[in-house]
């Protein structure tokens, strides 16, 4: 006897309710395997700042396209589905789009600190924002670990304390 | 050079904080017997999974606390066991718990399946300390939190932990 399914709990419906089309979920896990090797670069390039500047200002660019348009919306996404979805066979696994687009929120903020300390003389803030965010997208690429969505109760927590 | 290490170094880090993850998605914590033991007014039989008489008398402190009840989880308790899973919105792994949960309480008689969102349950996730979602916690047939799971949960885990939840008690 399953009580859930004749009776769903109002707050089970309202959770399924409005849920927006699942997408892919290897689109973001591709996309979080390019920002991965871009941030691998804005460290190598510790002999070149201003280059290092740049790129990792190039990254926190696509973040800002993921929050502002979904996770789908960025560059990684559509070199996702012109490059690599068509040569890895049909999609297996899909999500709500939602999560990954709060994980781009959190990237947003990780490197944006980090270009705007960097553009004001904070040399060492450059690559402590590309370590951190590394951290991130390789877990996400590597793990299908999604650390924002993890700190997200925390930060529930806090605010409502 | 020194940038190369660095970069090996924050890799090596993540590999070890992902493997720590994993390993830890859906692994079943049961609620010592000793505290399940402790005497509670409204106890009902065969709930406990057989601890040791010794837990009875002492430590039963805020032991209600560690009981569900239908109108707190807003959905009547299961018979047997009922799975309460603790979901948010930006979490993708809720999803597929929520979808292997579903299947085993709609298989097994007398098992339920309650999915709530934290947003609106946060003194749930205060009273429990619950720091990720998903997070279940399981319920026996008096509403007894006996155990709890966080991250990803599959199959194999929520039959295993479902097993040991139902120690004691007899099959139909």
């Amino acid at each position: 006897m399953n009580q859930h399914a004749p009776a769903p709990h109002p707050t089970t419906a309202a959770v399924a309710a409005e849920r927006p089309d699942g997408i892919d979920v290897r689109g973001p896990r591709f996309g979080a395997g390019v920002t991965a090797v871009l941030l691998v670069l804005v460290l190598l390039l510790g002999a070149w700042p201003g280059v290092a500047l740049a790129l990792l200002a190039v990254v926190a660019a696509s973040f800002a396209l993921g929050v502002a348009r979904g996770v789908s919306g960025t560059w990684q996404a559509a070199v996702f589905r012109r490059v690599v979805a068509p040569r890895v066979g049909p999609v297996v696994e899909r999500e709500d789009p939602r999560p990954p687009r709060f994980a781009q929120l959190v990237g947003l903020l990780v490197t944006g600190v980090g270009v705007l300390l960097g553009a004001l003389g904070v040399a060492v803030a450059v690559p402590v924002a590309a370590a951190v965010a590394l951290v991130a997208a390789f877990l996400n690429a590597a793990f299908g670990l999604c650390l924002g969505c993890e700190l997200y109760l925390l930060g529930l927590r806090l605010r409502r304390a | 050079m020194d940038r190369v290490l660095l970069v090996l170094g924050v890799l090596a880090l993540a590999v070890v904080v992902g493997l720590v993850w994993r390993s830890r998605n859906g692994r079943f914590t049961p609620v010592p017997p000793s505290v399940l033991a402790a005497p509670s007014p409204d106890a009902a039989d065969g709930q406990s999974s057989g601890g040791p008489a010794a837990g009875g008398a002492g430590g039963t402190d805020g032991r209600r606390d560690d009981r569900l009840t239908a109108a707190e989880i807003g959905a009547p308790l299961g018979a047997v066991a009922t799975f309460v899973q603790l979901s948010s919105e930006v979490c993708t792994p809720c999803r597929r718990t929520h979808a292997v949960l579903a299947a085993v309480a709609d298989e097994h008689d007398g098992v339920s399946h309650v999915d709530l969102d934290v947003a609106q349950h946060l003194d749930l996730v205060r009273r429990f300390g619950v720091m990720r979602t998903p997070t279940v916690l399981l319920l026996d047939a008096s509403g007894a939190v006996v155990g709890r799971m966080s991250g990803a949960t599959d199959r194999r885990q929520a039959l295993a932990a479902l097993d040991s939840c139902r120690r004691g008690v007899a099959p139909r």
